[in-house]
C-alpha cells in the first residue's frame, strides 16, 4: 500500500485526534493507549502507526515497554496552520447537512 | 479534489471568510440555523435560548465527556429568514473577545445552496488564536462523538 502520510490526514481522523489528547499530557504504551479506547486493540495500532510514521508522536524504549509521546515540534507545524480550524467546519457542517437530508425525508 | 468547505484567511487581517456548498436546498439550510432542536445535533452543543430577531439573544452551552460546560453567546442584530443572519459570537470565559459574524444564505439551484460566513475579529491576533484553537476543539468532538458511540453500545 502506498498511502500518503501526511500530517492532516493523520487528523483528520477523530480517534486520532482523541489519542493526541491523550498523550498530550503524558507518555503512554500501546496499550495504556487502547484501554482509553473501545476500539479494537489492532485499530488502535494502526492509529498509532500512522501518527508515528508522519512524526505527530515518537516511539522511546523504556525497560521492555515502548512509550509513546507527542513531537511537539512537529504539532506546533499543524496547529500553527489553518486546515485543521477548516475541517472542524467540514465535519459540522457535513452533520448539518446529513441530518437535514433525513429532515427532508420525514 | 475540490473541498466542499473552504475558508480564507488572508495573512495580517482581522477576519475571515468560510464558504460551503450544500446538498440541500436553501429553506433546509436556514432551518438548520433556525430551530433550536436542530441546531443542537449539528452544533453537538445544548440551546439554552435562541431569539432569533432583531435585538434578539442566544446562548449555547456544551457539556464535554468530564462533565465541564462551555457556554456561548451573543446578540443577534440582523434576522432575514433565508437570507441573512448578523450575529455576535462568545465563548463565555475565554480571553478571545467577541466576533462579528455575517451569514449569508444563497439558493444555487432547487436542491442546492451556499452559505457564507463572514467573521470580524477584535484584533489580528485575536483571529490568529481562534485559528489556532480548533485543534483542541475538534478533539472535544472527537471525544463527544466516542461518547456517543459508547453511549450507543450500552
Amino acid at each position: 500500500m502506498n498511502l500518503r502520510r501526511d500530517v492532516f490526514q493523520a487528523i483528520a481522523d477523530p480517534t486520532r485526534r482523541a489519542i493526541l489528547l491523550l498523550l498530550a499530557s503524558q507518555s503512554l504504551t500501546a496499550g495504556a493507549i487502547a484501554s482509553n479506547f473501545d476500539t479494537a486493540r489492532p485499530t488502535v495500532s494502526k492509529h498509532l502507526q500512522i501518527l508515528t510514521e508522519c512524526e505527530l508522536l515518537k516511539q522511546e524504549q523504556n525497560g521492555r515497554e515502548i512509550y509513546y509521546h507527542i513531537n511537539a515540534k512537529k504539532m506546533k507545524e499543524v496547529a500553527d496552520f489553518i486546515e485543521p480550524f477548516r475541517q472542524m467546519w467540514d465535519d459540522r457542517f457535513n452533520k448539518l447537512e446529513s441530518i437535514m437530508k433525513k429532515y427532508k425525508s420525514k | 479534489m475540490e473541498q466542499k468547505t473552504k475558508v480564507n484567511a488572508e495573512n495580517g487581517k482581522q477576519e475571515l471568510v468560510i464558504t460551503r456548498e450544500f446538498d440541500l436546498p436553501l429553506d433546509l439550510l436556514f432551518k438548520a440555523y433556525e430551530e433550536p432542536e436542530i441546531v443542537e445535533q449539528w452544533m453537538g452543543t445544548k440551546v439554552l435560548k435562541l431569539e432569533n430577531k432583531k435585538h434578539g439573544g442566544y446562548q449555547f452551552e456544551t457539556t464535554d465527556p468530564k462533565g465541564n460546560k462551555y457556554g456561548f453567546s451573543g446578540a443577534i442584530h440582523e434576522f432575514i429568514p433565508n437570507k441573512k443572519i448578523i450575529r455576535t459570537f462568545e465563548m463565555d470565559g475565554t480571553p478571545f473577545g467577541v466576533q462579528l459574524e455575517i451569514y449569508e444564505f444563497e439558493s444555487l439551484t432547487n436542491d442546492t445552496s451556499k452559505l457564507t460566513m463572514h467573521v470580524i475579529y477584535e484584533s489580528v491576533d485575536q483571529r490568529d488564536q481562534v485559528l489556532k484553537l480548533p485543534f483542541t476543539q475538534g478533539i472535544n468532538m472527537a471525544h463527544n462523538r466516542i461518547q456517543d458511540i459508547v453511549s450507543k453500545l450500552k
